[in-house]
């Protein structure tokens, strides 16, 4: 049975090691110039780096260009493209339409996955922008199981889905705790809030916390849980979902590097030897619970959910 | 001026006139909000349908109103855009098709869309409508304006992050009409990027189920050390990212240079007074200043008109530079109106000087009252006896739509709308 990729993020160059040898199939790497949310900041020279050792594993490279692009990144764009088309990395995650003309300018060949984030959300629009030079399309993280599998159903391009970690939920291009701060006078916090990665926003009524950071690209706030569905990948491996993504970003290495193995256990289990997978996967899960940070609980995400509206 | 566009103006008889007079693009959220924006002075109005659309919320409307909406927005001019700016699910394809037919066969002149799934479908089903890009792509460069113009796309309507510099450059990069945001409430979100309804309350907010949650509040936190280290006193108001209200009437000038093609004005969701004041102000402001652009100055009465209906603070936000924590809400999210919509014209008899009104908030004999609408200069009356429709001598006007009759000095005119001060 068809494997889904294993895609995961490193957090530096050396960290690479210890995810390929974990199972991963696949790495998305980039600078918070041209990417969103990235677990950690690879510049050129990383990338160059990160090509290298990836060849060595024989695993994938992508490289996330889905910022959302003012005039005055427009020119550069065609420079970096270039310059990771000479790379040799194996594709280019973006969202906006200007990273897919410049593509088509200057590296035609160079493969691009449709990753908006929040707007993937119908088979119909991951086709589209099939037919407009995506090879693959990353699903909004607020579908459940059941238009997953519909959208993989009637898909002309590869689909990637997110399977563990946290999740954005909101991208503001103003400096949300920069003007909080200077609202409150606190000088201090205002130099030090970029390098800050430990902030969080209490929701009293819910008794949540969503992590809360500012970059380049503005602010951002994830999700107060961290999607596992390590148990449930049986109907996704079954539909022949193409890739499996766990998303490190605000996490230590070493829990990345874990949570690789285990699912690299669960998706060949689940794919060669499902009895065992059966049998196994709540155990697998229990060991993710176990490296869990305690401000950080489990969930399924948008999976068994009914969204209304 | 530095951001001069030399295609809008001309001299005639030796003074420059803008002769690229920009649509004033107003919301409707029913069919009577959408006589008034018209009315008013609108040359486009922006409604919703029962599906597709965002604002699930807002009293949209069927396809019968939507034609007859069509019909009279006609007689004036004016055109009628939909919005059908959802994100789709699988489960919103099937009907499309029928009701993108049945809106273009309403008349309707554009549909303003975000998720291709309803770009290409309109193309294929309902090729009669312009398809605008909706603010829900958040662009924000020339380079995917180009993209959408080689889709083939009317117009698109900008990312409200987007300033008037990065405006100029994308109308000097590409030739496609361009529609901005002028007035109104605005996500602090990029449009379309923003899913926190979704996670705090299960309701899709690209689907029209968007709770406001950013205008809740929060507490900060840093954590240290597995320790949750409080980054507000118990004196300050608590995170927010409650965004003021957009108000750029004093940038309509620059926007007109620009030659930004629509100014649009947002808010299907507010009351008839509210379009009525906010478009009749636009509509001065911007007749005003192409009729005479070099002696152009911003009235202090505009100002304070738009001021009557405000029931949050306003800021221009991105368009004059990035805004700071001065262009957002702590603590308090709105104010009170310092005006209230009290009646609604229905007809005038200049012999008696009779006033027949629909009442719309209470009033009684005594109170001073202002009347405005196109066709007069705001005034201010004393309230005398008040009579029901039977000639029954009332001590108020007390019940909502009840139509009553006083006298008023001044000619007034249907849809002419009364207000008092709170
Ligand atoms: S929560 Fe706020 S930012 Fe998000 S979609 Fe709603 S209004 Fe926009």
């Amino acid at each position: 049975m068809k494997k889904p990729e294993l895609l995961v993020t490193p957090t530096s160059v050396s960290h690479i090691h210890d995810l390929a040898s974990a199972g991963a199939d696949a790495i998305i790497i980039g600078e918070q110039r041209y990417g969103l949310r990235l677990a950690g900041e690879f510049r050129r020279d990383d990338i160059v780096e990160a090509v290298k050792i990836a060849r060595q594993y024989g695993i994938n490279v992508y490289v996330a260009m889905n910022a959302i692009f003012h005039n005055d990144k427009v020119d550069e764009l065609g420079d970096y493209v270039r310059f990771l088309a000479d790379t040799g990395v194996d594709a280019i995650v973006f969202g906006d339409p200007a990273v897919l003309m410049t593509v088509r300018e200057v590296a035609p060949h160079m493969k691009l996955h449709w990753n908006t984030e929040t707007t993937a959300t119908n088979w119909y629009a991951c086709n589209y922008w099939g037919r407009k030079g995506a090879k693959r399309a990353v699903l909004a993280r607020e579908l459940n199981m059941d238009a997953i599998i519909e959208i993989k159903e009637h898909a002309e391009v590869e689909i990637e889905v997110q399977v563990h970690g946290m999740t954005c939920m909101f991208q503001s291009k103003r400096s949300l705790i920069g003007n909080y701060f200077e609202y409150q006078g606190k000088v201090m916090e205002i130099e030090r809030r970029k390098y800050d990665k430990g902030m969080f926003l209490h929701d009293k009524e819910r008794d949540n916390k969503y992590p809360i950071f500012e970059d380049e690209n503005g602010t951002h706030i994830m999700s107060p849980n961290d999607i596992c569905i390590i148990d449930e990948l049986t109907e996704m491996v079954d539909a022949g979902i193409d890739c499996f993504k766990i998303d490190g970003v605000l996490h230590a290495p070493d829990y990345i590097t874990e949570v690789t193995k285990k699912y690299r256990r669960a998706i060949d289990l689940c794919a060669e030897n499902r009895g065992q997978y059966e049998k196994e996967k709540d155990q697998l899960l229990a060991e993710i619970e176990a490296i869990q940070p305690k401000h950080r609980p489990l969930d399924t995400g948008f999976f068994f959910k009914e969204t209304v509206y | 001026m530095l951001l001069k566009n030399d295609n809008i103006s001309e001299i005639i008889n030796g003074k420059r006139v803008i002769t690229k007079k920009p649509e004033l693009l107003a919301p409707a959220g029913n069919l009577e909000k959408l006589k008034v924006a018209v009315h008013y002075g609108a040359d486009a109005v922006f409604i919703g349908g029962q599906e597709y659309g965002l604002r699930s919320n807002a009293d949209n409307f069927t396809l019968e109103e939507i034609a007859e909406g069509v019909r009279f927005a006609n007689q004036y001019g004016a055109k009628i855009y939909v919005t059908t700016n959802i994100y789709a699910h699988n489960e919103n394809i099937p009907g499309l098709d029928n009701y993108l037919k049945g809106l273009q066969e309403a008349g309707v002149h554009g549909i303003i869309v975000a998720d291709p799934l309803i770009i290409e479908t309109a193309r294929r089903v309902a090729p009669k409508l312009e398809v605008h890009l909706s603010t829900q792509q958040s662009l924000t460069n020339w380079k995917a304006v180009q993209f959408w113009k080689e889709e083939g796309l009317e117009r698109v309507v900008l990312a409200r992050e987007t300033s008037a510099e990065e405006i100029r450059e994308i109308k000097e990069k590409v030739d496609i009409e361009i529609e901005a945001f002028i007035h109104g409430a605005m996500c602090i979100a990029y449009s379309g990027r923003c899913v926190l309804s979704n996670h705090m309350t299960a309701r899709d907010s690209n689907r029209g189920g968007c709770c406001q949650s950013c205008r809740w509040d929060y507490d900060l936190y840093k954590l240290d050390g597995g320790k949750e280290i409080p980054l507000f006193d118990e004196k300050d108001a608590p995170f927010a990212m409650s965004p003021k209200d957009l108000n750029l009437i004093q940038s309509i000038p620059k926007m007109i240079e620009l030659g930004i093609d629509s100014l649009k004005i947002e808010g299907r969701m507010k009351s008839i007074h509210y379009v009525a004041t906010v478009v009749s102000v636009y509509r001065k402001v911007i007749d005003a200043y192409c009729a005479d652009p070099d002696n152009f100055v911003i009235r202090k009465e505009w100002l304070e008109e738009l001021d009557k209906c405000a029931n949050r603070d306003t800021a221009p936000a991105f368009f004059e530079g990035v805004p700071g924590y001065k262009e957002q809400m702590y603590g308090v999210h709105s104010k009170k109106t310092t005006y209230e919509f009290a009646g609604l014209v229905l007809d005038y008899d200049k012999e008696t000087k009779m006033v027949t009104l629909q009442q719309r908030n209470f009033f009684k004999p005594g109170d001073e009252v202002e009347f405005f609408g196109p066709e007069i200069e705001n005034f201010t009356q004393v309230v005398e006896t008040i009579w029901d429709e039977d000639g029954n001598e009332l001590d108020a006007a007390r019940h909502p739509l009840q139509i009553v009759k006083f006298k008023v000095d001044r000619e007034v005119f249907p849809y002419n709308m009364m207000r008092k001060e709170n």
